[in-house]
């Protein structure tokens, strides 16, 4: 939702347009309540931002979620969903584990491939069943929620990952900071701003939008529906694939229970950023900035001393209120284009 | 460019399923001209577009581009041989902007292969003075009116520089100022050498406009002149073309009293200031184009769309407006137009589909049994001859008359005295329409009102006790049994209302 002056642009200097654009917009409310999180919660106790470890682990917990999330808003953009993320995740984790036990001495870049290229081929089931099957995404990755998980269960059984089956050089990517930012964090920017441009600048991310905002249309257009929603869940799949990898670093300890739910808080993550659930609008900004909202507030909310009950009811209350805003907003501003447009007629 | 015609087809068909939408369409376009296509709804001419577009395949025929034969499987290949279409429906992306949406699929690429946005939307900005409008490029396309939206589609269509330019109904939403300006436009297309189609209900516009006029009717073509050389009377008896009165026979009944009295109904921007009376035994025709706002009229009677103005009253009491429960206790049943979107449940059967409005009637106890709904639903099958073995058949697996039928039964089954039937026979094989149209007489002539809407002339002729004629939202003639004459109706459903640009509904 950029800007939407409805004056002749030459009106109005591009400065201020992106200002007006830049404050209407639903990435900075957002923010700012995560920033109005953080500093009540700092207030509350000092130690939540300013120790070391503090400071640390607000950028690095919500790392994981970023890359959920980042991938989740792409699929989300197109009118579909993906359920299995959380599944994938697992998986690919457990997979990393297993690399480093059954050929010591494998690269770590190669690990991080490896990752990739089965999240991504995960992805590729989803979104050829999805695309070619014309079955909705909601149930297609409902089911392959289940069966990922299941050919966790069964490949892993009872065994588990332990960090000493895994080298010392990655582990130590967990806990590893650049200039006081983690590097896991900063894969996740990296990742966030590289989809993030594509989406803006490229014609095939603009395609993802105008799929999702009319898939009919999209198709009248001429436009490669099917490969697009196909890529955008190939994508999806590729980064729960790296962020599993992202997992088994940071925690080092894999069981099966690995990213049990996390598909839920990251669909969670992309709506509280704006992205609207039936495609066509949002930004990953937007679902980043969600992500850390929702981590943050996770941990923020014991500081404050809110029983474990409200935690959660407060996390829904948020999802909820973020879709109900969406819509009063939504109405407001369809209301108010049609009106600027009756008054331009009008004055003509 | 050689001589050849830009484009070309010859009998080309296309049927969907049962149903023929094309028998033998043909049409050729010189280049450097413009070619009316005329003809009443349902003569094939949006098919033999969608045909050229690419988003149907043709069963049978020839179709050339200049001079080379083609075969389009989708959309982009037609776009990309040099033809844009402009749709009689928009089809825009609401959450994207305006630019966007003209340039989607082709954006101008600056370095690395990144949009280049302000070329975009300067671009757009030259598209739009073109056509004199004062849209904002940036603005989102949601909101827009269906005039602004029809703007888009054609700026959308010049940009794409195509040799070939077809344009089904662009006017049909404009006002006059933007009709003149997209007619500039279209001259000097023209001019420039380009074959442009047009298809048209107003005839003033096609002699306007147009070099040749191509007329087709039932699926099939029927002449083709210089515009020069014809005349509108011509034009309009061809597209008629046939002998109608005794073809959907009503039986004579009793005209009783008034029924249903509609008075003064107005909705922004759809239809305005509508009155009119349906009396029992009565069949009172709603003639028009497609788009006039006939169905919108149905729908806010019955009370499934909101109406800002006016009364609706059965046999001398107000109904409630905005609520269907209410129009159906006030005895009014509405067959919709789409029956397999809003009057049947295909997936479910026969028996459960005519109970379905009477189930508050037939439940013991909140729970509703299947003996019940079968003990419902079986004098009304009978009496309408559905041909389905039980009436635990599935509904999606009949045929359309046996589905029209199903969905009349389940409205009658609510002993309504006022029936109101939106296309009874769109889509029903020609032997099965004279048994609908069969069963409509019988009703009247029980003492049924039955309003009627219908695009196809000779239905509404046929049939119609009463034709009442509707024209971008305003009734424009009533005719009596012996006034209603094709031509006369043709007149007065394409009668060009010149309105300002302060009347066009945003």
């Amino acid at each position: 939702m950029s800007d939407t002056l409805l004056v002749e642009p030459s009106a109005v200097s591009p400065t201020k347009r992106a200002v007006g654009g830049l404050l209407r917009s639903r990435e900075i409310s957002v923010a700012a309540v995560l920033v109005l999180v953080i500093v009540l919660t700092t207030l509350k106790n000092p130690n939540f931002l300013f120790s070391s470890d503090g400071w640390r682990d607000l950028l690095l917990t919500p790392s994981l979620l970023l890359l959920l999330a980042v991938g989740q808003t792409v699929v989300i953009i197109t009118r579909n969903v993906d359920l299995s993320v959380g599944s994938t995740l697992g998986l690919t984790a457990y997979l990393t584990g297993k690399l480093f036990v059954e050929y010591p001495g494998i690269p770590v870049w190669a690990v991080f491939l490896a990752g990739l290229a089965a999240g991504a081929v995960l992805g590729l089931v989803n979104g050829a069943l999805v695309a070619y099957g014309k079955v909705p995404a909601l149930v297609i990755t409902l089911g392959t929620l289940y069966i990922y998980r299941g050919i966790f269960l069964t490949w892993a059984g009872s065994d588990r990952i332990n960090p000493g089956d895994m080298p010392s050089g990655f582990l130590d990517l967990g806990t590893k900071t650049i200039l006081t930012i983690p590097v896991l964090t900063i894969i996740g920017f990296v990742v966030l701003a590289a989809v993030g441009y594509y989406l803006y600048t490229a014609r095939g991310g603009r395609e993802l939008y105008a799929i999702g905002s009319d898939p009919d249309a999209a198709v009248l257009y001429g436009l490669p529906v099917r490969t697009r929603v196909l890529s955008a869940f190939v994508l999806c799949g590729a980064l729960a694939g790296l962020a599993g990898v992202v997992y088994a670093a940071r925690y080092g300890t894999i069981s099966s229970g690995a990213g049990y739910g996390m598909e839920l808080q990251a669909v969670g993550a992309a709506v509280i950023g704006g992205v609207a659930i039936f495609g066509g609008s949002g930004t990953v900004w937007g679902a980043a900035i969600g992500a850390f909202l929702l981590v943050t507030i996770n941990r923020a909310l014991p500081v404050v001393g809110i029983s474990d009950f409200w935690q959660r009811a407060v996390v829904g209350a948020l999802i909820i209120a973020a879709i109900v805003l969406d819509r009063v907003f939504s109405a407001r501003e369809e209301r108010r284009l049609v009106a600027a447009r009756d008054e331009m007629r009008n004055a003509k | 460019m050689s001589d050849s015609p830009a484009l070309v087809l010859r009998d080309v068909a296309k049927s969907f399923g049962a149903v023929v939408a094309l028998r033998s369409g043909s049409l050729a376009v010189e280049p450097g001209s413009i070619h009316a296509l005329v003809g009443e709804n349902g003569a094939g001419k949006s098919t033999l577009v969608k045909i050229v577009a690419g988003v149907h395949r043709r069963d049978a025929g020839v179709f050339q581009l200049h001079g080379a034969d083609v075969d389009f499987g989708s959309t982009a290949e037609s776009k990309a041989a040099g033809v844009a279409v402009i749709y009689q429906e928009p089809t825009l992306f609401p959450d994207l902007s305006v630019t966007e949406n003209i340039f989607m699929g082709r954006q101008p690429l600056g370095r690395g292969r990144r949009i280049d946005r302000a070329a975009m939307y300067t671009e757009a900005g030259h598209l739009f003075d073109r056509l004199g409008v004062a849209i904002d490029p940036r603005r989102p396309a949601r909101g827009l009116s269906i005039a602004d939206q029809q703007i888009i589609e054609i700026a959308k269509a010049i940009s794409l520089d195509a040799s070939v330019l077809i344009m089904d109904e662009p006017t049909a939403a404009l006002s006059g100022v933007e009709v003149e300006r997209l007619f500039a436009v279209a001259r000097s297309l023209r001019d420039e050498g380009r074959a442009l189609v047009f298809i048209s209900h107003r005839f003033d516009e096609v002699f306007e406009l147009c070099d040749t006029v191509t007329v087709m009717r039932d699926g099939e073509y029927v002449s083709t002149d210089a515009v020069a050389e014809t005349s509108i009377d011509q034009i309009v008896s061809r597209m008629v073309g046939r002998e109608v009165a005794e073809l959907f026979p009503k039986a004579p009944a009793e005209i009783g009293d008034v029924v249903l009295e509609v008075e003064g109904l107005s909705s922004l921007g759809t239809f305005h200031d509508v009155s009119f009376t349906v009396r029992a035994g009565e069949i009172v025709g709603l003639a028009g184009l497609v788009g006039a706002g006939r169905s919108e009229i149905a729908r806010a009677v019955f009370g499934v769309d909101r109406y800002d103005a006016g009364s609706v009253r059965m046999s001398g009491r107000a109904v409630a407006a905005h609520k269907p429960r209410a129009a159906i206790r006030a005895g009014i049943a509405f067959v919709p137009e789409d029956r397999r979107k809003q009057g049947l449940v295909t997936d479910a059967s026969v028996a459960r589909n005519v109970a379905a409005v009477i189930r508050r009637g037939l439940t013991h106890a909140g729970l509703l049994t299947n003996r019940d709904e079968n003990r419902a639903a079986g004098p009304w099958a009978g009496r309408l001859e559905v041909k389905t073995s039980a009436l635990d058949m599935n509904a999606a697996t009949m045929s359309g008359g046996n589905q029209q039928k199903v969905v009349l039964a389940k409205w009658l089954a609510t002993e309504p005295r006022l029936l109101i039937i939106d296309e009874p026979t769109r889509g029903i094989d020609v032997g099965t329409k004279a048994e609908v149209h069969r069963l409509l007489s019988d009703l009247a002539g029980q003492g049924l009102a039955i309003l009627m809407i219908s695009s196809e002339l000779p239905e509404v002729l046929g049939m119609a006790d009463r034709v009442l004629v509707v024209c971008e939202g305003r009734i424009t003639a009533e005719l009596s049994r012996d006034e209603a004459t094709p031509e006369r109706v043709m007149h007065a459903a394409t009668a060009t209302v010149h309105h300002s640009a302060e009347e066009v509904p945003a």
